[in-house]
């Protein structure tokens, strides 16, 4: 069995149409034939998964428009309209608020696995930034999604995240008039908002599609950091891999209905069932869960501007992994002390959420900053470091050899 | 997938065969299932919500109005004449031959028994959605001004382009004046 | 930093008080046996319309529940003509023959009638204090019908040392301890229809419900649903898995 046959077709309305648009022998060349590595575990999955969940958002979101209405005085009726009179109203709602949760799980695995595995190492570095982008425009639409049912939460965190703009030198108070389209937070900010909301998620659309595009012109990374070398390498993608992701589907999608059925708003916040009131603030802002990390650093520097730039720095740093990693070895499997230095960043990274979520007094303000300072280190001091004094364990000649021993035909 | 099996699976049985493809046609089949159910609550949301469906019903005090009189009141969105006919205008439409109508209906059918004075119809003609003006036309009726189509005292089509009459809704008398619409 | 120099400066222009951000800590709120909690919860008709009863004739004098329509009680087990002579008790602003503003009766598909036409009516009834609209309560505190209940019960006399600024009562789990809203419950405070003893402890459980159901009134359908997707989906699970592991063997083995 060849993995990566050429498109052939006897149908004549097939080739009618790929002599005027290739756009059949695209699909499978991207979904069928495309030759995958036989030894993909299953972290592999959830590229797939956020594909699945960037639809499921737009299937969703695009429902709850239908019934929604962007005006600071029905907004917050509107959604109570859809949780009470619509029909299944309340499924679409918990499933779409639910659903930005679960994209970000996904996400948040697949960068993770990313780091893990090296996958952003040449050939894969635009591969790799185009993923930055997309988890950019994906906080982004989290962040103004979070602001349109109009609670207390909504308001004031749009209140306190456009403040954060604020910080800029001379131009920062333009900036946050310009943003808010007013004096505050109001129903221009809302509308627009909105407007972005709807939007970024066809963004994200097409920068998937570029990331696809690259991932299918350098091929998908694996486990074993070694890149292909021939046919023996590869399995096509289908069936081998849609079977996989079906049954990975599956799985991820009872983790999903267990929060949409049985636990709805535990990853929200109460607040949000409070009309938003200019004129009160909740006692305890805090923004959704994704975000608590960010947060934290936003937070653990005692100074407005530095905050924020640290916060953008925190992610803006995810574009140097490819420069700052140099170690020859791509896979954490063959560098002892990187995957050690993995898991700390991973548990620091819990750490800074866990931090995010408590009030800024006492001995969080110290934890904070000090699992920030880590979180820099990690990138501009820990990893270059590995990658310089790093003895790698040998790496397999081939994934062939590695996956099917030497039994393998060649 | 450490594990592998050594090249020698190719020739499966038959029995081995007939289990994969059982396999195959049931997960698919789930997989569909699983889509249809999908699918459901993604249509139904656009079907009238609870609190339209709420106000699909409306109901009307006619002790108001007097003989020769009519009001409109809105139902679901739509017009709905109300009108207490004169003994002529009840007479007229009893009196038409069947066969003259577009849409053959007698004035008993498009009335309650003993309350033919009451004559309650969605005014929105069926030609193309328009609503006719009361008393209008030559047929001591209605006359929709988009078209030209005539409406007689019962609420049928007699001249014009409609091709039927005036809908009658679901209404019942909850007493001798009050009736509920739908 | 900023979110919380922008918060305390609000909170204390407001003079809402400090305190309030560490006052939810510590407070002793029980964690109940609901009907409706686990996934096969469902709501205790009897004690959702007991809870309307309380609601009716105590809360509603100061709250408005005005996400709710008449016609919403008959998913609690009332009639349609109950709902009808129950909505028939107030009435709604509408316009005469001649266009004069009067009031009609409240028909089901109408909006549970407000005590107060505004919020500054409401908080000129009330000594400034706004009684929050009780629509969503069941969901929009920590602790949702748990802290329901514990506020209910929840009037004591206020600790040695704790300074009650005026017109206030004391309250176990309310932020600050320091609560506007006058011990609203006590025993037999309502007859209910049904016989059952209304002592303070049942009728904070009931009106509990009542407001749990009123946050999250497809509660019942969402866990009905819920059950059948998960089994489903356990199902579709099996079948994809042993489907995959026979394209793997297959895959691998040529």
């Amino acid at each position: 069995m060849s993995s990566s046959t050429p498109f052939q077709t006897n149908s004549k309305v097939i080739k009618w149409i790929e002599a005027r648009l290739p756009i059949i022998s695209t699909i499978d060349g991207a979904l069928v034939s495309y030759p995958a590595p036989r030894n993909l575990n299953y972290w592999w999955n959830f590229g797939s998964l956020a594909g699945f969940m960037l639809v499921a958002q737009i299937v969703t979101g695009i429902i709850l428009v239908m019934h929604y209405t962007p005006h600071v005085t029905m907004a917050f009726a509107s959604v109570e309209h859809i949780m009470r009179d619509v029909n299944y109203g309340w499924l679409m709602r918990y499933a779409h608020a639910n659903g930005a949760s679960m994209f970000f799980v996904v996400v948040y695995i697949h960068i993770l696995r990313g780091l893990y595995y090296g996958s952003y190492k040449a050939p894969r570095e635009l591969l790799w930034w185009l993923g930055i982008v997309i988890f950019l425009l994906m906080m982004a639409t989290g962040f103004m999604g979070y602001v349109l049912p109009w609670g207390q939460m909504s308001f004031w965190g749009a209140t306190v995240i456009t403040n954060l703009f604020g910080a800029l030198p001379l131009v920062g108070g333009d900036i946050v008039t310009w943003l808010w389209g007013g004096f505050s937070v109001d129903n221009a900010t809302l509308n627009r908002f909105f407007s972005l909301h709807y939007l970024l998620p066809f963004v994200i659309c097409a920068v998937v599609f570029l990331h696809l595009w690259a991932l299918h012109t350098t091929k998908s990374s694996n486990p074993l950091g070694i890149e292909i070398k021939g046919d023996q390498d590869t399995v096509p993608f289908h069936p081998y891999y849609t079977a996989k992701d079906a049954f990975g589907l599956s799985v991820f999608l009872m983790f999903f209905a267990y929060w949409v059925f049985f636990n709805p708003n535990a990853l929200g916040h109460p607040d949000n069932y409070i009309e938003a009131n200019p004129m009160v603030t909740p006692a305890h802002i805090v923004p959704e869960w994704y975000f608590l990390p960010f947060y934290a650093i936003l937070r653990a520097v005692p100074d407005k501007l530095g905050g924020v730039l640290a916060m953008g720095g925190a992610i803006v740093i995810l574009f140097f992994m490819p420069y700052l990693d140099f170690s020859k070895v791509r896979s954490a499997k063959f560098r002892p002390i990187y995957k050690q230095a993995f898991w700390l960043f991973v548990l620091d990274g819990i750490l800074l959420g866990y931090v995010g979520a408590m009030p800024a007094e006492g001995i969080w303000i110290l934890v904070g900053r000090i699992a920030s300072v880590y979180y820099f280190a990690h990138f501009l001091v820990i990893v270059p470091l590995i990658s310089w004094f790093e003895k790698p364990l040998p790496v397999p000649e081939s994934i062939a050899k590695a996956v099917l021993g030497d039994a393998a035909k060649a | 997938m450490a594990t592998s099996s050594s090249a020698g699976h190719d020739a499966h049985g038959s029995g081995q065969a007939t289990r994969r493809d059982f396999l195959y046609v049931a997960t698919v089949g789930l997989g569909a299932v699983a889509v249809g159910a999908t699918v459901w609550p993604l249509i139904d949301q656009m079907n009238p919500a609870a609190d339209v469906l709420a106000l699909s019903s409306t109901e009307v005090d006619l002790s108001k109005i007097a003989e020769g009189q009519g009001i409109t009141v809105q139902w679901r969105g739509k017009p709905v004449f109300v009108r207490h006919r004169t003994e002529k205008e009840i007479k007229e439409a009893e009196e038409v031959p069947l066969a003259e109508l577009r849409d053959p209906e007698t004035d008993d059918a498009r009335v309650k028994a003993g309350k033919k004075q009451w004559l309650v119809m969605v005014g929105v003609c069926t030609h193309l959605g328009c609503i006719p003006l009361g008393q209008q036309g030559d047929y001591d009726g209605w006359f929709c001004p988009c078209h030209g189509s005539h409406y007689d005292s019962s609420g049928r089509i007699r001249r014009g382009p409609a091709p039927l009459n005036l809908p009658i809704p679901e209404y019942q008398f909850l007493s001798d004046t009050k009736i509920k619409i739908g | 930093m900023s979110p919380f120099k922008i918060g305390a400066a609000a909170l204390l222009a407001l003079g809402l008080g400090a305190g309030v951000a560490q006052a939810s800590e510590g407070a002793h709120m029980e964690k109940l046996d609901w009907s409706f909690n686990g996934a096969f919860g469902t709501f205790d008709r009897a004690a959702l319309q007991r809870g309307y009863q309380v609601y009716k004739e105590v809360c509603a004098s100061c709250h408005s529940m005005k996400y709710l329509s008449y016609r919403n009680l008959q998913d609690i087990g009332f009639s349609e003509a109950e709902v009808k002579a129950l909505a028939a008790q107030y009435e709604v602003p509408a316009l005469d023959e001649v266009g004069d503003p009067t009031t009609a009766k409240a028909k089901p598909s109408d909006r549970f009638h407000s005590p107060f036409p505004n919020e500054l009516a409401a908080r000129a009834a009330n000594g400034g204090a706004l009684p929050p609209d009780l629509s969503l309560m069941g969901k929009a505190r920590v602790g949702g019908p748990d802290y329901i209940h514990a506020l209910l019960t929840g009037y004591h006399e206020a600790p040695a040392g704790f300074v009650l600024p005026e017109g206030k009562e004391y309250n176990a789990v309310f932020p600050g301890n320091a609560i506007g809203m006058p011990k609203p419950l006590s025993d037999d405070q309502v007859t209910y229809a049904d016989g059952t003893k209304a002592s303070l402890e049942q009728m904070s459980r009931d009106v509990s419900t009542f407001l749990m159901w009123a946050a999250e009134p497809k509660l019942e359908d969402r866990k009905r649903a819920g059950v059948k997707v998960m089994g489903f989906l356990g199902l579709l699970t099996i079948f994809t898995f042993l489907t995959y592991r026979k394209v793997r063997r297959k895959v691998q083995g040529h």
